[in-house]
């Protein structure tokens, strides 16, 4: 939209009638038209200054967790980033087994919530009669709308008992004896631990990863389709051969999304991964997150270090996720420009 | 028509017979999602509808092995999420009002665009973990207030985002009706733009708020936890999910009834503030 506002001449055109007897009138209108371009200066200001607000916001978050973890980034420099070592009684801190837990157990996730998704969105918009849709789409996005907190309760009073009793042994014993991958499935079946935390992460994001795929799925014209179902295409060679092709940024972008939550999320973590500052290979052994450390420890930490290191943890968490969050959108708004383009 | 090969034959139905495999596979990728949310909404039916009772809702939290409810915590929880709202409401449709109406030349309204997307998907973590070093460290205390500006921070992306979203798909037509009747262009906003969009700014900020309702991470060190009745919004102040977090973990069997009440009363508030929010922007779209 190009319109100009109140360009000076318009104010004959709103006053026809230049008689004597409109003076005052003319007065009173100019008067208006005044107040008028003082309220619009006024809300465009202030709605701008709410705008430059919000991007503020990630700059001031950034900047306040930078100056209070000081302490810690004075204290172990670059260390930081591969030390095991967290004993608050002796005032040692690393992030080794934080990161490494939230590495691991936000791809296992994405492992799990990827195929999950595409098998989704393409059931979405390619199998299902029109009346289902909207249904199962909706019964999908609900899984994003049910709090973290209760996935937590739900993973360590439901899922983690039938999990050690019915799932992990038979992990173990069939993956257990094999050469490399036997070392991933070692030690007792608890129950809790990264896998779990993993599983429980995996149907958190597979709600928000299958609507960018499904969303961008619907992107792709019609007529492409029909041109390759003509040649005798099957529909699984549309949705690999045309779909896919045509959408690869967006479902890069909406896997980069997933990923984004996946990293952040907290408490159903909290819940399941077990909060044992340990390293291990096992992917049945409990760990930590970054996310999980901060809420297990943070209220109670005392200390200058300790809570600074804990802040460094969070800056670590804020930096990774929003790096993978700026990827996720920058692919999106270029599938959506692509669109733009086409359309 | 031409004579099939039995080499050709055989191509077409390895091909049909791939399509079959993964149309199953997506069809089970399918039942797969929806078999966790049954099983989720099953086990809250089960373990939650046991435990509500009017006690639940009338008693404040117990010690260990004592009656008790969750009145302290639900009414923290309401007061946290309104002052939530109403700090984020104003500042998100504001925001979301310069994106969609002044910014469409200009970097200000792509980059703060850009960086509301992240701020939407940030760990709700960090944002309390903002919170504590810009406030409660400075006050010295934990706070409903504090909790209530965590929580703020998780409205205005989601308002925000949904503003923008709802004032761009109003046509031009009928902005440019308003200016060509000589309505000054913050009039035509609040009388023309904000009038068509209602619903839509309306939908989003419900949707902000049943996320909020179940939100607990940013409260953990903001708000804390008070095991009294408090109004007191400079106090450290109860609220359901923190409760319902440190019930869960607790080893008292009673302690996980009541987390138990909790989760359901979480859960069907947040669910039902969802599907009222569909139900709204679906009668306006209709």
């Amino acid at each position: 939209m190009r319109v100009s506002f109140r360009s000076p001449n318009n104010k004959s055109v709103m006053n026809p009638s230049p008689h004597s007897q409109a003076t005052s009138g003319s007065q009173r209108r100019a008067a208006r038209v005044g107040l008028s371009r003082l309220g619009d200066v006024l809300f465009e200001n202030v709605t701008r200054l709410f705008a430059t607000l919000v991007l503020a916001t990630l700059l001031a978050i950034l900047a306040s967790l930078v100056v209070t973890s000081l302490p810690s980034l004075k204290a172990f420099g670059l260390g930081f980033l591969w030390s095991d070592d967290w004993d608050p009684v002796r005032d040692q801190f690393g992030a080794l087994v934080p990161i490494y837990g939230t590495l691991v157990s936000s791809g296992i996730a994405m492992l799990i919530a990827l195929p999950i998704s595409f098998g989704i969105a393409i059931f979405l918009t390619e199998m299902s009669p029109t009346w289902l849709k909207r249904p199962l789409g909706t019964a999908i996005e609900l899984l994003a709308a049910i709090p973290s907190i209760i996935y937590g309760m739900w993973g360590l009073f439901v899922f983690t008992p039938a999990f050690s009793q019915h799932v992990q042994p038979l992990l173990i014993a069939v993956f257990g004896p094999l050469p490399v991958i036997g070392r991933l499935f070692q030690g007792p079946p608890m129950g809790i631990g990264m896998l779990t935390a993993g599983i429980i992460l995996a149907i958190m994001v597979i709600p928000f990863i299958s609507s960018v795929m499904r969303d961008v799925f619907e992107l792709v014209p019609a007529v492409l389709k029909e041109s390759a179902y003509g040649l005798g295409a099957t529909t699984w060679e549309v949705v690999w051969k045309v779909v896919l092709p045509y959408t690869r940024t967006g479902v890069v972008g909406g896997i980069m999304l997933g990923l984004g939550r996946a990293l952040g999320e907290t408490m159903a973590v909290t819940f399941v991964i077990g909060n044992a500052q340990r390293l291990s290979t096992s992917l049945l052994a409990p760990g930590n997150s970054i996310a999980s450390s901060l809420a297990n420890e943070f209220a109670e930490a005392v200390g200058d270090l300790y809570t600074s290191s804990l802040i460094e943890l969070g800056l670590i968490l804020f930096l990774i996720t929003t790096i993978v969050l700026a990827i996720a959108k920058l692919l999106l708004l270029r599938m959506g420009r692509l669109e733009g383009a086409k359309a | 028509m031409q004579r099939e090969t039995p080499a050709s034959q055989r191509i077409y139905r390895a091909r049909r017979r791939l399509n079959r495999i993964n149309m199953a596979m997506s069809a089970l990728g399918m039942a797969f999602g929806l078999f966790w949310l049954a099983w989720i909404l099953l086990t809250l039916l089960r373990y939650g509808f046991g435990a509500l009772s009017w006690q639940l809702l009338s008693q404040p939290t117990p010690p260990p092995g004592s009656d008790g409810g969750l009145f302290n915590a639900i009414v923290g929880s309401v007061l946290m999420a309104g002052t939530a709202t109403l700090i984020g409401t104003p500042v998100g449709v504001l925001a979301g009002t310069y994106l969609a109406e002044y910014g469409r030349r200009g970097w200000l309204a792509p980059a703060t665009r850009f960086i509301n997307d992240i701020l939407l998907s940030a760990p709700s973590i960090v944002l309390g973990l903002f919170i504590y070093t810009v406030y409660v460290a400075r006050v010295g205390h934990f706070s409903g207030f504090a909790g209530a500006l965590a929580l703020s921070l998780i409205v205005i992306p989601v308002v925000v985002r949904t503003t923008d979203d709802m004032l761009k798909l109003i046509p031009d037509s009928l902005r440019e009706a308003a200016i060509a009747l000589g309505a000054p262009k913050w009039k035509m906003i609040t009388r023309v733009s904000y009038r068509a969009a209602r619903t839509g700014i309306a939908t989003g900020v419900l949707l902000a708020v049943a996320r909020i309702s179940g939100e607990t991470a940013p409260l953990l060190f903001t708000a804390l936890n008070n095991q009294f009745l408090s109004r007191d919004m400079n106090a450290p102040m109860a609220n359901l999910p923190v409760v319902i977090f440190q019930f869960a973990m607790s080893p008292y069997d009673d302690w996980h009834k009541i987390a138990w009440g909790g989760a359901i009363l979480i859960t069907l508030s947040v669910l039902g503030i969802n599907i009222l929010a569909r139900l709204l922007f679906r009668q306006k779209n209709a």
